[in-house]
């Protein structure tokens, strides 16, 4: 395995780096003391997914943009709800519009409209052959580089739509550092239930061969189920039961919900954890199944 | 224009015959784009479940702001929604081939992989439309305003696909600041402006002329008061302010298209 990046064998002790660049010192000496091959590789991989990502800076800005405009629209539609009926669901209006500005913020991070995985284009091509002999994982591989991903546009789609709603609405914040950590654990967790939906439709292209009409298969119920568009909380009845159980709900629900203090942390980080159990789980065995599954076309 | 039709045409049945390769993956899509903007009626319904009224506005009412402007949206969506892609078009180098091809550039660019998942969109909003409209009890001496401003409505979201497009020529790397415009256009007139404040109609009134797709036609089919007090001649103004968008336009356009530079891939 010669220069990729530095992934190595499970028997291999030494990090190798890519040819032509010397191995990176400092930020060597700043990762924690247990590193082992495995952790540096991952670690890897999360920097170069948050720097392919950061190259794209207009882009990122302009997504900010849009976000924001999106979300002032729909915090008028809230307001107009929450002054016909006050204290609807346990929210007032200032939690309805911060719920909203929240949903905005997560579009990027959590990647609501589906993709943001090279994984499909490499499944159309073919060229997931290759990831799939690499001695790592495929799905521990994409989750690395996804969450380098997310980070990048946390950073510059999530604070600034979110400091707008701020300043044009006013918004409630969480109550204390403690509430705070409680709030950036339920984002990773939700974007790494968020990832692994995405890769279960990435890898199914492996069996419908054009995956577009899954994708937007997948992006009905992650619009609508999630809590992108209405909070989940105003579903009527069982729909709204439903909702609030399914694996949509730990992507923005919920994290909105922990932010607003709405939800018991504890009850509320288990679910997502749950989730994401489930759904990494089941990604592992997908990645199983295509192994057994791709066909090398020669050439 | 007839030569400039017989392209389109030809175009969009070339790009339908290429979609229906996949017929499985054509139906998912078709349906997925109904599904997709059954969201935003969906959403509408449930928060009518919690309220008879919305910023003044019954169900019907909204359901009626909503499906023409859905229509006017949804069809220009199929026609010119693909211009937002001219960024993407000039930096790979596609838009080089488009010029030297002897038919318009923009309607290459508009007919571009066209799919006919887009009439899902159309549909959906007809059927929101058709089932708002025996429900209102409107004066059926006004309803012909209706195609009216489904008309102006489509032209004026033409229109503004148009200039985010041409504003691509300068803004290659940033596609996401048209959607604001464009999507977000599509956002606003799904409620009454009523809901929103009053900074936000006056802009939209008289700088984006996006109240003239819906709000104000409609404000003159239903009857209503303007919430604004604004002049009731704005009623019949959506024609005027289609035609000044659609100028506007074809000078934006023509001025993106002067500048083009390739990017030499």
């Amino acid at each position: 395995m010669p220069d990729n990046g530095g992934a190595s064998g499970p028997t291999a002790r030494k990090i190798t780096f890519p040819a032509g660049r010397s191995p990176p010192t400092i930020s060597w000496l700043l990762l924690p003391p247990w590193r082992c091959p495995t952790f540096a590789l991952y670690f890897r991989l999360f920097r170069y997914g948050f720097r392919r990502h950061a190259t794209y800076r207009a882009a990122a800005v302009a997504g900010a943009f849009t976000n924001t405009v999106f979300g002032v629209l729909r915090a008028y539609v809230l307001i107009a709800l929450w002054q016909a009926r006050p204290g609807l669901a346990g929210y007032d209006v200032a939690d309805a519009v911060t719920f909203c500005f929240l949903t905005q913020a997560f579009i990027g991070p959590m990647q609501v409209f589906g993709g943001g995985l090279e994984l499909s284009q490499r499944v159309r091509t073919g060229d997931v052959a290759i990831d799939l002999i690499r001695p790592a994982s495929l799905q521990l591989w994409t989750l690395a580089e996804d969450l380098g991903r997310a980070t990048w546009l946390f950073v510059v789609r999530s604070v600034p739509p979110t400091l707008a709603g701020a300043a044009l609405f006013g918004i409630v914040t969480p109550s204390g550092p403690l509430a705070w950590a409680a709030f950036g654990a339920s984002v990773v967790l939700g974007v790494i239930v968020s990832f692994a939906l995405r890769y279960l439709v990435a890898l199914s292209a492996c069996w419908v061969l054009d995956d577009r009409g899954v994708q937007s298969l997948s992006l009905v119920m992650t619009l609508f189920f999630s809590g992108m568009i209405l909070p989940l909380v105003i579903f009527p009845g069982w729909l709204g039961a439903l909702a609030q159980a399914l694996p949509w709900a730990a992507i923005v629900q919920v994290p909105a919900d922990v932010y607003l203090g709405k939800a018991d942390v504890a009850a509320a980080l288990g679910f997502q954890a749950l989730w994401a159990a489930a759904l990494l789980g089941a990604g592992t065995l997908a990645t199983r199944a295509v192994r057994h599954r791709v066909v090398i076309q020669g050439g | 224009m007839i030569a400039n039709a017989r392209v389109y045409l030809l175009l969009v049945a070339t790009w339908m015959r290429a979609a229906a390769q996949y017929p499985g993956s054509l139906a998912l899509l078709t349906l997925g784009s109904f599904v997709v903007n059954a969201l935003d009626i969906a959403a509408i319904w449930i928060i009518f479940a919690h309220t008879p009224e919305l910023a003044g506005f019954t169900l019907p009412e909204v359901m009626f702001l909503y499906g023409t402007a859905g229509v006017s949206f949804a069809l220009a969506d199929m026609f010119a929604g693909n211009t937002d892609k001219i960024g993407s078009y000039i930096r790979s180098g596609a838009f080089d081939t488009m010029m030297i091809r002897p038919a318009s550039p923009f309607l290459q660019v508009a007919a571009d992989r066209f799919s006919p998942q887009r009439f899902g969109r159309v549909g959906q909003a007809a059927v929101v439309l058709a089932i708002a409209l025996p429900r209102l009890g409107i004066d059926w001496s006004r309803a012909w305003m209706i195609p009216v401003m489904i008309v102006s409505g489509f032209v004026i979201f033409v229109a503004i696909w148009t200039i985010a497009g041409a504003a691509q020529f300068l803004l290659t790397d940033a596609p996401e600041v048209a959607n604001a415009f464009t999507y977000g256009g599509g956002q606003l007139t799904q409620y009454p402006l009523s809901v929103y404040g009053g900074e936000l109609v006056r802009a939209v009134t008289f700088i984006v002329p996006l109240a003239f797709v819906n709000w104000q036609p409609g404000l003159y089919v239903l009857d209503r008061e303007d919430p604004l007090g604004l002049p009731y001649a704005l009623r019949f103004a959506s024609p005027a302010a289609a035609l000044i968008m659609a100028l506007l336009a074809a000078l934006a356009w023509r001025a993106g298209l002067r500048r083009y530079r390739s990017t030499g891939s």
